[in-house]
Parts: C-alpha cells; structure tokens; sequence
C-alpha cells in the first residue's frame, strides 16, 4: 500500500505536506544540488522585500542545545531580482512556489503583494509578521495583533483572490490563539506557526553576546515542543483554520506529530542546515510512519491527537 | 556546473591520526575526491545521527588520494564539543559529509611563480594547491607561520613540495620570529613571485592582502570565516565583499567563497555591515537609472 499524501490546506492543495521553512531554503537552487524540489510539497523562499538588503553584522548564528540562534535580518536581493530570477528558476524546476514576504510596514506588503499576484506561479503567499515595524521603533508586526491585523489585511487586499494568504506567527506573545483569531479575521486564509523563539547566548571566551546585538531567534529541535503547544492550541480554537506546522521538525515522526497537532502541512527549517535533504528524508519517513501504522490518507491524521481516544483515525 | 555539484556521502573513517598540533582524519570518500579542486572544503555533521549539534562544522581539503577509489583528508585543532568528538572518531566509523563545497583556488594559465602562505592548519589547503600549481610548471614558494613551533603544520612537506619553504613563529621557537608578513616581503623579492595564495586568519589576510598591493602582485586569500550548513542556505559566513560592478555585497564564504581576491575583500568591516553594502540601512535604490540586475549576497 503506498499511502496518499496529498492534502488540502483550504484553497491550496500540495501533492504531500512537508516543505521547507521560510530562511532555511536559499533560492532554492543551493538544496536542489541535493534533491529534486519538486518531490516536496512547497519551496518556502527566504522572505522576500521589496529593496535589496544587506542583513545583520556577523555572527548572525550560534549553535546552542538542539538548537540555533539566529540574527541574519532578512538578507535578501528584494522583489525585483527575486520575480527575475529566483521566481522563474523554481518554476522552471517544478517546484510549487510559496513566497515569503516581509515589509517595514503594511504598505509595502501590500506592494509585494500585488508583485506577486502580477507573476504567474505563486503558490501561496506566507506573511512574515516578525520584520521590524518601522512606524513603530521597529516592534514587530507579530506582537501587536493590530498591527498584524493590518499587514494581513493589506496583503489579502492586494494579492490574487486564487492565492492563499497564510499569517506566520511568532510564539513570544502573551495570547496567541487571540492574534490568530484576529489574523483569520483580517484576511488570513491560514496559519503558518512558529517563527523563532526569542533566545539568547554569551560567548565566555569574548565575553559577548554569541550572535551580534545580543538576542536572537531560537529554532531546532529545542522549541519542537513550544511548536507543538502552540498548533494544538489553535487547532483547538479554530479547527477550520489550516496551519502549516514547523518548529524543530527534523524526523517524520516530528512531522507526524505536527500533523496529529492539527497541521495541514508542515515545513522543515533548521535540520536542512544540518542535512540539506532533510525534506525528502523527512517524507520518506512520514511514508514510512503511516504505512507501519495502516494509514492510507495522511489527510485523515490532521488533528486527530485532538479526537477523543480509541476513535479512528484510518481512512 | 552540474559536474562539480557537492554530493552528501555517509563516508567511512579510514584513519585518525595526531599530525603536530592537529589531528587529521582521512575518510573514504570517492565522490568528493574526484570532484575535488584544491581550496575546496567539506562541511561535517558531528555528534552523530541524533546530535544535539545542529550545524556543521567546515575543514578545508587537505589531501585526496585515489586508494579505495577515493579519499579526502581534513585537518582540525579541537576547540569545542563538535571537534572533540572528531576527534574521538575511530577507523571504519561513519562521517556525514557534504563535499566538495565552495570556489576553488584559480589556478593560472602560464607556469609563473607562485608564493603560498599559511597561518597555522590554514596552510593545510595550500599542500593541494602547491601539488596542483607544480603540475603546471609554476614555481612554489611556502611562508608558513604559526604561534610556536608545535603549531606549524606540515613543515617536512613543505620544504619537499616547494622552492623553498620559509617558518615563522610569533616566540621564534621555530624560523624567524615574528608573523609570516615580517618574512613575506624578502620571499616575494627573491623568488621574483608574480601572485600570492594566502589562507589563514582574518587580519593575517589583511596584512597579506596590504602586502601583496605594495609589491604590485595579485592575491587569493581563503577565508575561515565560520559557517553553519556550509552549502548556501544559512547565510551564516557573510563577508563584505566588493563586486567586479563597485558595488558591495554581504558575500557568503561558503559559496560565494572561500576564495577571494584578497582586494575584494573589505578587511576593515568584517564583522559590520558597511554603509554603502548593497542593502545596508539606509541604502538606497537608484531606480533612475537602468541599472542591470542587482542583488545581496
């Protein structure tokens, strides 16, 4: 029996449910050295602005327990070079292209938005809401739902009604099945969660902060459980919602254990720096998981760690 | 380009040894070995399949040799929880390796005289690059230098591989005292060198770099800048590096690099992103213009 793994993430339909985490996949052209990316249900591209940009000073990385922190800033070669470029290459390869954008503020998402909508291709448009909020000393959209409210609404406004908009959340918040809510209210199709957990680490021998400027994003393995917590919650509170699950996914058991949590999909992240054909392992192995397990639709498993116990899961 | 691909192999440990200061661990790895170019590095996964360390750990390629149809040797000092598990690694374990990574050193066209410079196990690639330049009839000449004289690798190699082979340590223990810039300039007059290699630590590629400018003579320097995944995507390893176009990019070691030519690369703001850096706070687009196609990194 070879299961199908098709899924269905409201208007977007993926041939299987892992792909790879917006920032951890390059253009694409670095991981396709290593697999083919069409194998994969999406390319999530780095998230792409509308100017060039240089990012943060180095280092911008630090490996910490499971894990690593990061301050890269969005390095990146803006829209114009991403839709001559980057865009048609991943096409050219197949691969369902599903973009991530970030702007220093609502008018500029929705700019890219409507870039974007202008190309032919894009899969589905990821709103990265952790990029520094420039009317607002540089807070991030993510940590203020009215702010999020607003970058979602720009974008859903701009974008083609035929792709899906999904808002990608940042777990620092004090109430995050609320900002969801509030998400799905001003536009978002769906869910991508979660962005980075803010960490950080001290360099003994220098005596400074491991990563430049002091903090950084945690992800890894380490905050697979933060991750996990945080799908369920929504799932719970809003079971309609599609989520795109990632945090720590580095074996199909984790991207199983995503799905259980009530993901639709899910996305590989900072293992791919480990293995850079981390996606195709971590599908073979999710394939692997549901046939041990008599599974046939790996649709049927989205949620069911929420069913009460003993129900059926097969179908 | 698809020929020179890195591949990602499961390679066998065929030995572990002590070389100086050093350990040196040669695996069985037929792909990278024949993909190969000297300045060429592998990235390392280390701690096993379920590691807690996630990023891999960059050595340059020391050696290739064609025994069990191909082997690649890397060279490391440890000097965290990743190298001493290395170097706990035993013959007939298994390494995760991605290889072979990065731009090559280029090599040139006619047999000049070339002038090779190390610091401490950053001369390991230059042993590749001088068998590779001999083969084209240039003359080698080797400066390597080092803290003290346990730390000067491959010393016995280098006087056989090269013209002549000149050691500095910073306490005089082993050549001439001081650091390999203090005995460079003398080398280069002498054997009437036209183009410099240099791989070592940052500010010895800016000294090498200042050096090479004053005697009028191209330079390569190999950067050692840290890396994360070692294969593009981290954009970890960024270097301010100036383009054939003016312009300045956050440049990745990893594949933009390792090799530079050592006046691209902006010494003084590693470390910081330059002002006039494509995308640098505050930088501007100038959109009045039809200006090609730019980009970061």
């Amino acid at each position: 029996m070879i299961p199908d793994l098709r899924v269905r993430l409201g208007e977007l339909e993926l041939v299987n449910p892992v792909m790879t985490a917006a920032g951890c996949a390059g253009s694409g052209r670095e991981l396709a050295q290593f697999f083919d990316i069409a194998r994969i249900g999406a390319v999530v591209t780095k998230s792409v602005m509308l100017e060039p940009r240089a990012g943060r000073p180095a280092p911008r990385i630090a490996e910490t327990p499971s894990g690593m922190l990061s301050a890269v800033g969005l390095q990146g070669p803006g829209i114009e070079v991403f839709l001559q470029r980057d865009l048609p290459w991943l096409l050219s390869r197949g691969a369902r292209a599903a973009v991530s954008v970030a702007g220093g503020g609502p008018g500029e998402y929705a700019e890219l938005a409507r870039r974007l909508s202008e190309a032919p291709g894009v899969a589905m448009i990821e709103v990265n809401l952790s990029s520094p909020d420039l009317a607002r000393r540089g807070r991030h959209f993510a940590h203020d739902p009215e702010a999020a409210a607003r970058v979602v609404r720009a974008v859903r406004a701009e974008a083609r009604p035929d792709i899906p908009v999904f808002a990608k959340l940042s777990p620092d918040v004090p109430d995050l099945v609320g900002l969801a809510r509030v998400c799905v209210e001003a536009g978002a199709d769906g869910l991508a969660m979660i962005n980075t957990v803010r960490g950080m680490a001290i360099d003994v021998d220098t005596m400074r902060p491991a990563v430049a400027g002091g903090p950084g994003g945690l992800s890894g393995p380490a905050i697979r459980p933060i991750a996990l917590a945080c799908v369920y919650e929504v799932h719970a509170a809003l079971p309609e919602v599609p989520v795109i699950g990632m945090g720590g996914v580095r074996t199909g058991a984790d991207a199983l254990e995503f799905l259980l949590a009530g993901a639709g999909a899910v996305a590989v992240g900072t293992a791919i720096f480990h293995d850079p054909s981390a996606c195709v392992r971590v599908l073979r192995e999710l394939e692997q998981a549901l046939v041990e397990r008599g599974v046939e639709r790996v649709a049927s498993l989205v949620g069911a760690a929420h069913r009460a116990p003993g129900a059926a899961v097969r179908g | 380009m698809n020929d020179f691909r890195p591949v990602q192999m499961s390679s066998p440990v065929l030995t572990v040894r002590q070389v100086d200061a050093y350990h040196a661990i040669t695996v069985v790895a037929p792909g990278i070995a024949e993909r190969f170019r000297s300045g060429q590095f592998i990235a390392v996964a280390v701690g096993g399949e379920q590691s807690s360390m996630l990023l891999r750990r960059a050595f340059a390629i020391h050696d290739v040799k064609p025994d069990y149809g191909g082997t690649v040797e890397f060279l490391f000092a440890v000097r965290g929880r990743g190298t001493a598990w290395l170097a706990e690694r035993r013959s007939r374990d298994l390494l995760d390796i991605i290889g072979p990574l990065g731009k090559p050193f280029p090599l040139p066209r006619d047999p000049v005289n070339c002038v090779l410079v190390g610091g401490g196990y950053g001369s390991a690639p230059l042993f590749p690059l001088a068998h590779a330049l001999r083969r084209r009839g240039c003359r080698v000449d080797l400066v390597l230098g080092a803290a003290s004289a346990g730390q000067v690798f491959g010393a016995i190699t280098a006087r056989r591989v090269a013209e002549t082979a000149t050691f500095t340590t910073d306490d005089g223990s082993f050549g001439v005292r001081g650091r390999v810039t203090d005995a460079l300039g003398q080398v280069i007059e002498d054997a009437r060198s036209d183009v410099v290699y240099a791989c070592g630590p940052m500010p010895m590629l800016r000294e090498v770099t200042a050096l090479a400018a004053r005697h009028d003579i191209p330079v390569q320097v190999s950067v050692e800048e840290t890396m994360a995944c070692g294969t593009g995507v981290c954009m970890s390893c960024v270097v301010p590096v100036v383009g054939g176009d003016g312009i300045t990019r956050m440049a990745r070691s990893c594949v933009d690099g390792p090799v530079f030519r050592g006046e691209r690369v902006r010494f003084d703001d590693v470390g910081t992103i330059p002002f006039d850096a494509l995308g640098a706070p505050g930088w501007k687009a100038r959109g009045d213009e039809e200006s090609p196609v730019r980009e970061a990194g």
